[in-house]
């Protein structure tokens, strides 16, 4: 005999977003991050750190920490907020907290952009601390203005965390998870330009940095640092940049299921 | 529910089970672990893939949207953050589920937490850390609670003072479904559902439980039934 079938089978009339959810979200992460005082400080102590070794390195090379510094601090939170995001969120998957939060009315996009917009605060604060030394103590002069390397270090950010909330779903364990750290960012360190520039590549690795987001955000700050004037040199990377923000939790919100087998 | 079937992998895991619930009242789920108990709750509740046959709750299909706040689930494992504090974790999920804040009070007294609600869950004794998470299934006063284990590995008068708990939310005209591998907790239910091996054994009172199978407790009733011929 054949049953009608009356389980509900999941068309979204959830409403995606409710912005009591996603602030209580981002708050709840950011009382996380909070209560994880040595977190805090190697967010803001290890780039720091690195930015310093790297100008004493190039200390005789006049310029060089230029070229090398702009790029590096728009890739710092790229690595850093990737690996935090996707061991915050595998903890959410195997925790059995994102299943108990995705019974409840809450919208996936209040979950993403909750952890999207707590890491961005994050990141701005890391941003502020390390590029705040680097102009103010190590030296770093660019051509552009402050605010648009700051910029340039929140939207890489907000890639990582969105990166990060993705490959969370392959991963079963934390080692896993820190695994994709090197498969997923250091591919794009290499082709981003900064090691060999991007025209100089061989043309099917070309055409591969030309979809990595990493490009894009070297490009940009590149741009910072050669250029006085805030131009669309600037805004198209970085508006690339955005979109690939934007694929990217789009895939991520594809892998928060409400049923789980 | 009618006739509902799980499959998981490629094996069924749950075999045509049909059962209602009465609102208002308290009904253990027992039977070994790995029977199937986990798999029916999260059929009810909505968030178990690859269901068929029909499950309605509150009258609506499991896993409708509008169930979302009615329906309070205790997951076996606790389903909390561990680097935040008892409090922190409540008032999160309160405005999640749009409960009004001084929720977060009610059901810390409810569960008797109210002096450890500012440790950090980490630093929580397993006791208290089950209790946060059952404090926070009772968030919003849920219509429908669905409970998974929700007394194991505590001392014996916190689970008297939570089986008065659940006695006093079913008075209340909530509708409980509590699951237990403890047979001798089946004293504390109007109905009891037996499960075992994706199959519902038996559906009936403690004491008609008894009289059918002639056995003088709960334990030796589920052997007779388990051993038997199904009925």
């Amino acid at each position: 005999m054949s049953v009608p079938h009356r389980v509900y089978d999941g068309h979204p009339r959830q409403r995606p977003l409710t912005a009591r959810i996603l602030a209580a979200t981002a708050r709840r992460v950011l009382e996380q991050l909070r209560h994880d005082h040595r977190t805090v400080g190697l967010l803001l102590a290890v780039p720091s750190l690195l930015m310093g070794l790297l100008a004493w390195m190039l200390a005789d090379q006049p310029g060089a920490f230029d070229r090398w510094g702009a790029p590096l601090l728009g890739i710092f939170p790229l690595i850093v907020m990737f690996l935090v995001t996707s061991v915050a969120t595998l903890r959410e998957r195997s925790g059995g907290t994102l299943e108990r939060l995705l019974a409840m009315p809450i919208g996936k996009l209040d979950f993403l952009l909750g952890y999207a917009v707590a890491f961005g605060l994050a990141a701005a604060v890391q941003a502020l601390v390390v590029s705040g030394l680097s102009f103010g103590v190590f030296g770093l002069d660019v051509a552009g203005p402050v605010w648009s390397v700051l910029l340039v270090a929140v939207v890489v950010a907000l890639l990582g965390t969105a990166l990060g909330l993705f490959v969370s779903a392959f991963a079963s364990t934390e080692f896993q998870a820190v695994q994709f750290m090197p498969a997923v960012i250091l591919p794009q360190l290499l082709l981003c330009g900064l090691v060999v520039p991007r025209q100089a590549l061989p043309r099917a690795l070309e055409l591969a940095s030309d979809v990595l987001p990493m490009s894009y955000a070297v490009d940009a700050m590149r741009e910072v640092l050669v250029s006085s004037q805030v131009t669309g040199a600037y805004w198209r990377p970085l508006g690339l940049v955005v979109l690939f923000i934007v694929g990217a939790l789009g895939l991520g919100a594809v892998t928060l299921r409400r049923r789980t087998p | 529910m009618r006739d509902l079937t799980v499959e998981r992998g490629r094996r069924e895991v749950l075999h045509g089970i049909s059962f209602e619930l009465a609102a208002g009242s308290l009904t253990g789920l027992l039977g070994p672990s790995g029977g199937g108990k986990t798999t029916l709750m999260r059929s009810i509740v909505g968030v178990q893939a690859r269901v068929s046959g029909s499950c309605e709750v509150l009258g609506a299909p499991a896993g409708s949207p509008s169930l979302r706040d009615r329906i309070g689930y205790l997951t076996q494992e606790p389903a909390i953050y561990v680097d935040l504090t008892g409090r922190e974790n409540l008032r999160y999920f309160a405005t999640v589920l749009g409960a009004p804040a001084t929720d977060v009070d009610r059901v810390l007294a409810e569960v008797d937490l109210r002096d450890a609600a500012d440790q950090m869950v980490r630093e929580m004794s397993g006791g208290q850390v089950s209790r946060v998470s059952l404090a926070t299934a009772l968030l919003g006063r849920p219509e429908l609670l669905v409970l998974d284990e929700p007394t194991v590995g505590l001392d014996p008068v916190l689970r008297r003072d939570l089986w008065a708990l659940f006695r006093r939310l079913s008075d209340a005209g909530r509708t409980l479904l509590v699951s237990s591998h403890v047979m001798d907790e089946a004293t504390r239910c109007d109905r009891l559902l037996l499960i075992r091996d994706g199959r519902l054994v038996a559906d009936d009172t403690q004491q008609g439980l008894l009289a059918r199978t002639g056995a003088p407790d709960v334990e030796s009733a589920f052997l007779a039934l388990a051993t038997g011929p199904p009925s």
